[in-house]
């Protein structure tokens, strides 16, 4: 086990370097540059500008010399925001998008599963219909919408909470937030946890543990449950690496101080130290989170081996 | 005389479909005495599973029993759960057909041998591992006590069927329902396995009721017989004398679906059709990107086999033992090393294109009726393909008449020739599969397990057909089955197969009467106890 | 022979699946919902009387009513306006049916032309002269009002919703209509051929999905914004190349489980070419679940473009999709919750209803699902 954590960290690497270079070409080929949007800029000062930042060499120096910084973890200066470096930005930002994303993402797999294997072992009744409603709409109704709609009940309507702002991470402040990023991720939990569960409680060796006469909870959560987690887990993976690097969505119309702005205004602005930043960063996230997964599984299934 | 275990009294088992309802059992009584077994016979639909199931309470949540299941003195039909699970597991229980899925994959051998066990008899978890490693024991297991630690995936079918077998024992109960627990297994495991439960349920003197199509079985092992068909018990009674002296026609029907007759080998000098030398296939398993050297298995082993116009040679083996491999081979759909003639024309080297003219000459049928016609096609149009391909020129009103002409050569009806195969039953698709390869007008057809996912009646129909075809255009065959009643009523050669190596060959009397080797003597065993 | 009683013409999967479709009352419903929103968005801005770039000052965020404006508390208030943009002074009005009599008075003579300013007005129209004082400095004129429904009430720049809701329809079911057809396109082919390939190329093929997969896909959609500018026609080829990721994926699992399908094989065995195998077993099996999976991706698309639109990045002023304006809505809300509302049903309900369309084609096509 401990070896295979190792040589998947080890193709990590390799990923890792494939996504940067991609992305550092891509966005470089695109036109305009971090410093041509700024109307009347003269241009001797613009050349300054650009000779201090590097950005007068040639595309592949400017290639390596940010593969060396990045190697010893210097993802340089932000040039729209020359007052921080993206590290500086993202030790802002990332806890508070770390934050809500940990709480959208607890609250969607407990509630999301407990729905969906309360609902598969009601099939076809109303609470079975409900959940399914609720799935339903969750994974229908676009973020943009539901986080206005919020704003308006519980902010403006019933005043029982802000409309938005941080204001230091107070619950009322976040519970909006963690709402709406839950819904869509808690409709697709749910949904997912009752077809596999309906799926295992259907399978051979359940009517085993039934002729068996074993009690309906050994048989529900030893032997169905446990088979039926498998798909969630894989889909955990990836929504938790989505929640956790911030929502541009629910940030802006919440006005959360997270990173999931960086992104959008930085590709915008040309600010390109910022955006490969974010890159990486999602990269890390998303990679890591795969890899927790496939550990998961291991546990969870024997039949998978890992050499 | 004793007094019954199990007394079932006018079971009826419904099940509520799109289509309405759909009546699977329709008032079956029967009872099982102590030290008893009795078969339950019927082909597939038969509802002999469902009754069973039901009496267990072990329905799809969309179906319904209604009757009275008497254990004992307490009727299981309409029991609470909680009393009903301290019945079943305990008093009664159940193994069933499917031994690759019928454990958890996610728990361990000893977990789920144990796991009944403490439920049932409320003792520890020393003692109950003590009990399970005795049932290991039982079941023949070697290395019980590593074997514990196994998962389901690492062990073969055969002992995962002993593991079932020791799951349902270890409560020592007084019945034992056992659904078709040796069709998925191969030949020789198949009496291993049925050896193994007539000795336990010998030894420890429990009623058995076996639910089963083969009527091998039924004869080496029951004492009683139960025959069913459309959800009704059609006769019962002695199992010697319902072998001897059936009364029902159904019965007889089922008794002469054995296959029977023997084919004359043709004539000495008929010319050689297929021709291979040395015949080899090796198959790469894993390997690839970042994954190592893949492995290296050899599938088909240097064999060599001759076929002469008119004649069928059985290939016989188990599953994995390569002989489907070797027909492939022979016919060019699989890479293979050695030398291969067809019509004394070296075709071993010959491309796809270059084969392309020879496949008119060369059909092959295969196993499963399901899945070897496409389904979004007519059967009109399954049958014709072939002609697309070698009579490109074809009208297609010409084309629809030699569809007519195959499809009644197999004996179907030729207005069905727009139907989907989804609307024909199992043996129907066989012989839309046959009428595909026929309607070419081939040399040689192979046959891969033909009739294997048939019952036996529409068998015996489908082999009937088969010869049939042969005499009237001189066909040859390359015969393929694990079956051996089978391959013995067809073949006039045989070459056992194993581990992609001939093991014996020769005509069906020089195989059959007088095996040499270990392995088809087992084989024997297993087919004709 | 005996369980295929009557001769009839067969019943072939797709018309199975119709009939399990046509049973299905979620997806019926769905199928009609959507294709009475389509002919509304089409037909709809030709009949709301407004075009959808045309602004009415008078009536810049006008709450939607069925009652037709203007009401009469606010004809004064664009009677004044008017005459005030003429530079004199109003003595008297009254209002007579539906004209409106307005005396207006001046130190100069006045122009005859000042009707003009009350024709300009929003709210009048067909303005004349009634009557004129000797030296010019007294005149009355009048004007008939005019009568404007705002079914959805009108935006900050005082353009009518519906007009704009409809058009936005167009424009957003345009988009994903176009841009799901891109992404199924280039999904099937690309799944196909690596399926289809198998081998090296096979894995090829799929080590590049792998890492499209791991890149974040917003940073690929704004790329590809930022290339070809932001262009509607090119919008949809933008969010059809990133959305084709899962499509090549199921695409080539089906194609590579067909190939090992008996009926292939038995093709093979027949000699039937590559070329055969591909359009007569391949193609018909394949379709189902790229059917289903079409329908699942075009709100996909919708939900894509309006998240593009959201973040400005989508289709630019004046025209309009669901999520432009949805994103006009969330800043106005608390001050003009219908630019929220009707813009956030109708794009949902769309949604629910190719959903429960896409669910009903699984059920329908795929039968063992249930």
């Amino acid at each position: 086990m401990l070896r295979y954590v190792l040589r998947r960290l080890l193709t990590a690497i390799p990923t890792l370097f494939v996504i940067v270079t991609i992305s550092f070409f891509l966005m470089r080929v695109a036109p305009g540059g971090p410093f041509n949007q700024e109307k009347g800029l003269n241009p001797v000062i613009k050349a300054n500008l650009e000779r201090a930042f590097g950005l007068d060499l040639p595309l592949w120096k400017q290639y390596f010399v940010y593969l060396g910084n990045l190697l010893r973890g210097d993802f340089g200066p932000s040039y729209n925001l020359p007052d921080f470096t993206v590290a500086e930005l993202f030790a802002a930002g990332l806890p508070i998008s770390l934050q809500l994303g940990t709480a959208a993402l607890v609250l969607s797999l407990v509630i999301g599963c407990a729905m969906g294997i309360y609902a598969a072992l009601r099939q076809n009744s109303w609470i079975d219909y409900l959940v399914t409603a609720v799935a339903t709409a969750g994974s229908t109704i676009p973020t943009f919408v539901i986080a206005p709609v919020y704003q308006i009940i519980f902010g403006l309507l019933l005043r029982w909470a802000p409309v938005g702002g941080w204001g230091d991470g107070t619950f009322a402040n976040k519970i909006g937030p963690v709402i709406t990023l839950a819904l869509p991720f808690l409709a697709i939990f749910a949904r997912l946890m009752r077809g596999s569960m309906i799926e295992a409680l259907h399978t051979h060796h359940i009517r085993t543990a039934r002729a068996l006469g074993l009690s309906d909870y050994s048989i529900i959560v030893r032997h169905a449950l446990r088979g039926a987690l498998l798909p969630v887990v894989s889909y955990a993976g990836p929504a938790a690496a989505a929640l956790l690097t911030g929502s541009i969505i629910v940030e802006s119309i919440f006005q959360i101080p997270g990173v999931g702005r960086y992104f959008v205004d930085a590709a915008l602005n040309r600010d390109y130290t910022l955006v490969m930043g974010t890159v990486v960063v999602i990269a890390i996230f998303t990679i890591a989170f795969n890899l927790i997964v496939d550990l998961l599984y291991a546990v969870l299934d024997p039949r998978v081996r890992y050499e | 005389m004793a007094e019954p275990i199990l007394a079932l009294k006018n079971i009826k088992v419904n099940f509520q479909t799109l289509d309405g309802i759909v009546e699977a059992v329709k008032g079956v009584s029967l009872d099982v005495k102590a030290g008893e077994t009795v078969a339950i016979v019927g082909e597939s639909g038969s509802g002999k599973s469902q009754l069973m199931m039901g009496t267990m309470g072990l329905l799809a949540s969309n179906g319904s029993i209604a009757g009275v299941a008497d254990y004992r003195g307490t009727n299981l039909v309409g029991l609470p759960k909680p009393e009903l699970n301290s019945i079943r597991g305990r008093k009664i229980t159940m193994i069933f057909q499917e031994p690759m899925t019928s454990l958890d994959p996610l728990y361990t051998i000893g977990n789920q041998l144990i796991e009944p066990i403490m439920h049932h008899q409320k003792i520890g978890w020393d003692q109950a591992n003590a009990r399970a490693i005795d049932m290991m024991k039982l079941v023949k297991i070697q290395e019980p006590e590593r074997r514990m630690g196994s998962y389901p995936h690492e062990m073969s079918g055969g002992q995962r069927q002993r593991v079932m077998i020791a799951m349902a024992l270890a409560n020592d109960p007084d019945l034992l329902i056992a659904d078709e627990p040796t069709t998925a297994l191969d030949v020789t495991i198949q009496a291993e396995i049925l050896e193994l439960m007539a000795s336990l349920q010998k030894r420890l003197g429990m009623g058995m009721i076996f639910i089963t199509h083969d009527l091998n079985i039924v004869r080496r092992i029951a004492s009683r017989v139960v025959v069913m068909r459309y959800g009704e018990v059609v006769e019962e009674g002695d199992a010697k004398a319902i072998f001897k002296q059936p009364k029902h026609a159904y019965t007889k029907a089922l008794l002469d679906a054995e296959p029977s007759g023997r084919k004359a080998p043709p004539a000495a000098k008929a010319p050689k059709i297929l021709d291979g030398t040395s015949v080899s296939v090796t198959f790469k398993i894993g390997g690839g990107f970042m994954a190592g050297p893949p492995l290296l298995l050899k599938a088909v082993d240097r064999v060599s086999v001759t076929l002469k116009q008119g004649q069928t040679i059985g290939i016989v083996g188990e599953s994995g033992s390569g002989k489907s491999t070797l027909a492939r081979a022979l016919l060019r759909l699989v890479p293979s090393e050695g030398a291969i003639s067809f019509e004394g024309k070296d075709i071993a080297k010959l491309d796809r294109e270059e084969m392309r003219p020879l496949r008119k000459q060369i059909q092959i049928v295969l196993q499963d009726p399901f899945g070897s016609l496409s389904p979004r096609m007519t059967a009109g149009q399954i049958v014709t393909e072939g002609l697309l391909v070698h009579e490109p020129s074809m009208t297609s009103r010409k084309r629809d008449q030699r569809a007519v002409q195959a499809l009644e050569e197999v004996q179907l009806d030729p207005k069905l020739r727009n139907r989907y195969p989804h609307e024909f039953s199992g043996g129907q698709r066989q012989r839309i599969a046959i009428a595909r390869a026929i309607i070419l007008k081939p040399r040689l057809i192979v046959l891969d397990e033909p009739t294997s996912a048939l019952d036996r009646q529409v068998q015996s129909q489908i082999i009937e057909l088969l010869r049939n075809l042969q005499k009237a255009n001189n066909l040859s065959y390359l015969f393929i089955s694990h079956d051996l009643a089978v391959v013995r009523a067809m073949a006039d050669h045989i070459i056992v197969m194993k581990d992609g190596r001939v093991v014996e060959q020769g005509t069906p009397d020089e195989v059959l009467e007088n095996p040499r080797e270990p392995y088809t003597k087992r084989l024997m065993a297993a087919a004709f106890a | 022979m005996s369980d295929v009683a009557s001769v009839s013409p067969g019943r072939s999967l797709w018309a199975d699946a119709w009939a399990r479709l046509k049973a299905n009352r979620a997806a019926t419903f769905s199928a009609l919902y959507l294709v009475l929103m389509t002919v509304v968005c089409l037909i709809g801005p030709l009949l709301t009387s407004h075009a959808f770039t045309t602004i009415y000052p008078d009536y810049v965020r006008t709450p939607p009513s069925l009652a037709p404006y203007p009401r009469a508390d606010t004809i004064e208030k664009s009677l004044r306006d008017a005459v005030k943009r003429a530079r004199i002074e109003i003595s008297g009005w009254r209002q007579e049916g539906a004209r409106v009599f307005v005396a207006v008075s001046s130190a100069k003579p006045i122009d005859e032309r000042v009707v003009r300013y009350l024709d300009r007005s929003d709210t009048f129209e067909d303005a004349k002269v009634e009557e004129k004082s000797a030296d010019g400095l007294k005149l009355t004129m009048s004007g008939r009002v005019e009568h404007k429904y705002f079914y959805f009430g009108t935006d900050n720049s005082g353009r009518d919703l519906l007009t704009r809701t409809l058009i936005a329809g167009r424009v957003s079911l345009a988009i994903g209509l176009l841009a799901g057809f891109v992404a199924v396109a280039i999904g099937v082919v690309y799944g196909a051929t690596s399926g289809l390939m198998g081998g090296k190329t096979d894995e090829v093929m799929m080590r590049i999905v792998d890492i499209l997969y791991s890149l974040p896909f917003i940073f690929f959609v704004i790329m590809l914004v930022v290339f070809f500018g932001r262009n509607f026609v090119l919008m949809f080829l933008a969010v059809g190349a990133v959305l084709w990721l899962d499509m090549a994926r199921i695409v080539r699992g089906q194609a590579l489980s067909l190939r090992r399908q008996e009926y292939v094989q038995a093709a093979e065995a027949l000699g039937v070419r590559q070329s055969g195998i591909l359009i007569r077993h391949i193609i018909p099996n394949l379709l189902g679940p790229v059917v289903i999976y079409m329908t699942l991706l075009v709100p996909q698309v919708i939900i894509l473009e309006s998240f593009l639109s959201f973040l400005g990045l989508g289709v630019q002023e004046p025209m309009a999709s669901w999520g432009v304006l949805i994103s006009a809505g969330a800043k106005n809300i608390g001050t003009a919750d219908w630019l929220l509302v009707f813009p956030s049903i109708f794009l949902t309900s769309t949604l629910f209803a190719l959903n429960f369309i896409g669910d009903g084609l699984r059920d329908a096509l795929d039968p063992k699902d249930r």
